[in-house]
């Protein structure tokens, strides 16, 4: 029962992630990734400043959304 | 088969792209890969001889049996079944000789990736991404405002439709707009198509987005007018969106996930909350609104929408759309395959025939095909195709899945809404989709005009309006046009039968209205953000301070102007006496296929140039399609004699009826209401003057610079300049859904590398 229920679990989870990466929720996840990957000496930016400076950055960078 | 490799990569001047030989390859050999896509085994051949047979039955039970009733499923084959056949061959076509993916060479994602707008995304994810960017309401207006003319017509436009034209133009400009580091329409189509082609596509853009924007819009307010439960809920997903937005700045920055289920709840208490408040006294006192009240609210909420931070109101209610958006159409999907109603509709309506149908006038030809615009062809999505999806790109092969198979999604979006419009009673179709001036508004009038037309199989008593009316929680539901009520119907009647009965009719009836709201909500906001960003950059051209993107009064200034512009539109679409939605949204449909066919004539120029003219027709078929199409529809806009079709026509008959002092004429009852007729019908008039006048001068440079680049045929190579250098890549991921068995073996090779290897570390500022 238990490894049912585990894939189960997995199977949900697995959906979320996929959801959560179609909404944009894993997108500063992959901002480290890159950060680490480049080998940037400066510290990355914290999870807020993250966030804030992506929304800003949309205030004057406006993306459509379809009809 | 051999000398691809090499001729190609002589033929595209790419012999630069060396790969790192550190690493494992970031392609499949193109040996290897055309060996297996070329390899039939007995399995595959049957899979595919089965998808066949069953599209062919699917598709001759719509178009040839056409039986007293058809069941809905046959719908969901025949446009699956072909869907699937055009992906796997025809998109494959387009693939080989027009675009020519290399995976050796690296996307800007890879070349540009800066961890916040170049990030490579993982495909499948991505494709989700990109269809909630490109599916809204679109799809499931237009489809369900074309079943006027039967269910046939729509149905062969929206399928056979989106694999030759829609679908093409998605993938084709992703791709090219890949090339290019990202860039958005208007920037391709100045470089291919020079100072004047360029300005008059920026300019044609600007105001198509003005009038899309205005539809639906109006669209918007034709539900919800007259609707406390309606007005109710789609005005709390204001303060639920402004709460969601607070959460994520201050609170839980990041938490999307969470965020967005907080808010989907919320969302299901203010549909539910709804039908309690509007049940009160007090209730349906506030919020029962007329339409020009909503029209102005949504001008004032738009202006202050459009000036707000981003993270305030359009984030979050972008999340909560595209949520809802999944979530809806899985549910819509699953909905259909399970209750499988019974279609009565004809396959071609009593109007199929005829140019005076009361939903939207014209002929067939060739306003059916601008009726349908999303979910066939529809140029918006170029504007999404360029620019942002392309700078998420993992590797150059996965553009056909996510441009082609993203707009194939989107049409099956369009199919069910169309299903979903037809397993309603025709009668009552009318009686909601005809303008008030012809079912004169209550449930008695309307049973009588419908019964008077003389439709087949359609008679409808007063008490099967009211009824239906009261099941769906609404005071009358008698010409409530604009597609969305009535899809809202078809859903709360399929769904009722799926979870919940006839005493959840209220609830799935608002539901729908509410996600239809949200879409075009959050369409109504970025548009008005991205037409004032391109306004504001034109207007910089002579006054530089106003490329300053931080400067209010300029930010401001263009907000209003481009506010104002659609809501004048709006505004008049909501007094229109004869009707709104049947004398705009025709325009709605031309200015988005003029937009594809600008987007497809800067294809066209971009694939002649590559030297590419043996398969050329594949850009030059939907391109003269759509240019036929619109052009035509907009001729007959502008030139027929048909008052209900020509703009002028019905003008000049206003006019005249006005000069001999006559005080009502048609469906105008007052000298106010006919002076109306006029200004509108004029102003209608000249729009459609100006959008075909601009896209014919964009239509003319794109082939003038197809000629000049058949002409320079053997400068063929130094014509592809425009594209951003060859940079080899040092990553690989499959192209499609599934991996391949060649592409699983190579990413086992891939997963052997160390991390520390894996990513670039070169090229960074």
């Amino acid at each position: 029962m238990s490894s049912g229920l585990a894939a189960v679990a997995k199977g949900f989870q697995g959906f979320a992630r996929y959801f959560g990466g179609v909404l944009g929720a894993d997108a500063y996840a992959k901002y480290l990734e890159h950060h680490q990957a480049v080998g940037h000496s400066a510290p990355p930016l914290s999870e807020r400043e993250f966030w804030r400076d992506r929304t800003d950055r949309q205030d004057s960078n406006p993306q459509g959304r379809c009809c | 088969m051999a000398e691809t490799p090499d001729r190609r990569s002589t033929a595209r001047g790419e012999g630069a792209v060396a790969t790192d030989t550190d690493l494992p390859p970031s392609a499949l050999d193109e040996k290897v890969r055309e060996a297996e896509d070329k390899k039939w085994t007995p399995g595959k051949i049957a899979l595919w001889a089965a998808i066949a047979l069953l599209g062919g039955v699917a598709w001759f039970m719509l178009a040839i049996i056409r039986g007293e009733t058809v069941n809905a499923i046959w719908f969901v084959f025949a446009s699956v079944c072909t869907y699937l056949i055009g992906y796997r061959f025809y998109s494959k076509v387009i693939e080989r000789y027009i675009t020519r993916p290399d995976d050796r060479r690296a996307t800007p994602a890879e070349y540009k990736a800066d961890g916040k707008d170049y990030v490579r995304t993982d495909r499948n994810v991505l494709f989700g991404h990109h269809f909630a960017a490109i599916a809204g309401a679109g799809p499931l207006v237009g489809p369900v405002i074309a079943a006027q003319m039967g269910y046939l017509p729509g149905t062969i436009w929206i399928i056979i439709g989106v694999v030759l034209a829609g679908a093409v133009q998605d993938y084709l400009v992703m791709f090219f707009s890949m090339r290019r580091g990202g860039r958005s329409l208007g920037q391709m189509a100045r470089e291919e198509l020079g100072v004047i082609g360029g300005t008059a596509a920026l300019i044609a853009t600007l105001l198509i987005m003005v009038i899309i924007v205005a539809i639906l819009a109006l669209v918007v307010v034709n539900a919800l007018g007259e609707s406390p439960w309606g007005v109710f809920s789609v005005g709390m997903t204001i303060p639920i969106a402004l709460f969601m937005g607070v959460y994520l700045r201050y609170l839980r920055p990041g938490k999307i996930m969470e965020v967005s289920l907080i808010g989907f709840v919320l969302l299901m208490a203010a549909i539910i909350g709804g039908g309690i408040v509007a049940e009160t006294p007090w209730g349906a006192d506030i919020f029962t609104l007329d339409k020009v009240t909503i029209a102005w609210g949504l001008i004032v909420y738009g202006f202050i929408a459009a000036i707000l931070p981003v993270w305030l109101l359009l984030a979050p209610r972008d999340y909560l759309s595209t949520f809802m958006k999944i979530g809806v159409i899985v549910m819509l999907a699953l909905a259909i395959i399970v209750v499988r109603p019974e279609i009565t509709v004809p396959a071609f309506s009593e109007f199929a025939s005829r140019d005076n149908g009361p939903v939207f006038p014209g002929a067939l030809f060739p306003f059916l095909f601008v009726t349908i615009a999303c979910g066939a062809l529809s140029g918006f999505h170029a504007l999404i195709s360029s620019g942002t999806t392309p700078k998420l790109v993992e590797k150059e092969r996965q553009t056909r899945f996510i441009g082609y198979g993203g707009m194939l999604m989107e049409s099956f979006v369009a199919i069910m809404a169309l299903v979903a419009a037809i397993s309603i009673d025709r009668g009552l179709y009318f009686a909601m989709n005809a303008p008030a001036a012809l079912t004169g508004g209550t449930v008695e009038t309307a049973a009588t005009w419908v019964n008077s037309l003389g439709l087949a199989g359609v008679n409808i008593t007063p008490d099967f309006l009211a009824q239906t009316a009261a099941n769906v929680g609404e005071e009358s539901i008698v010409s409530r046009t604009g597609g969305a009520p009535t899809l809202a119907v078809g859903l709360a009647h399929i769904m009722q039968q799926f979870i919940g009965g006839t005493a959840m009719m209220a609830f799935w009836y608002h539901f729908a209205i509410m996600f239809e709201a949200l879409f075009i909500l959050t369409a109504v906001d970025a548009g008005t953000r991205v037409a004032r960003f391109m306004l504001q950059d034109s207007i910089g051209n002579f006054v530089p301070k106003f490329k300053e993107h931080s400067w209010r009064p300029g930010a401001w200034l263009c907000t209003a102007i481009m506010v104002a512009a659609w809501g004048a539109v709006l505004l008049m679409g909501v007094t229109d006496p004869l009707g709104g939605i049947n004398t705009l949204f025709p325009l709605f449909g031309i200015a988005n296929q003029l937009l594809a066919a600008i987007a497809l004539s800067v294809c066209l120029a971009i694939v002649a140039k590559q030297g590419t003219f043996k398969y050329l027709w594949i850009v030059a078929l939907p391109l003269a399609f759509a240019a036929v199409v619109t052009i035509t529809a907009s001729y007959q806009k502008i030139f027929s004699s048909t008052p209900a079709v020509g703009y002028f026509a019905n003008n000049a008959a206003f006019s005249k009826a006005l000069a001999e002092g006559k005080t009502e004429f048609g469906t105008a009852k007052s000298v106010a209401a006919m002076e109306a007729v006029v200004r509108n019908t004029a102003i209608q008039g000249w729009l459609s003057v100006i959008f075909v006048v601009l896209s014919i001068i964009v239509i003319a440079t794109a082939l003038l610079a197809t000629v000049r680049a058949f002409r320079n045929r053997a400068d063929g190579e130094a014509a592809r300049g425009n594209e951003d250098p060859a940079r080899p890549s040092r990553v690989f991921a499959p192209a499609g859904l599934i991996p391949t068995p060649a592409e699983r073996e190579l990413m086992a090779e891939w997963d052997k590398v160390p991390a520390e290897l894996r990513f670039e570390r070169a090229g960074h500022h």
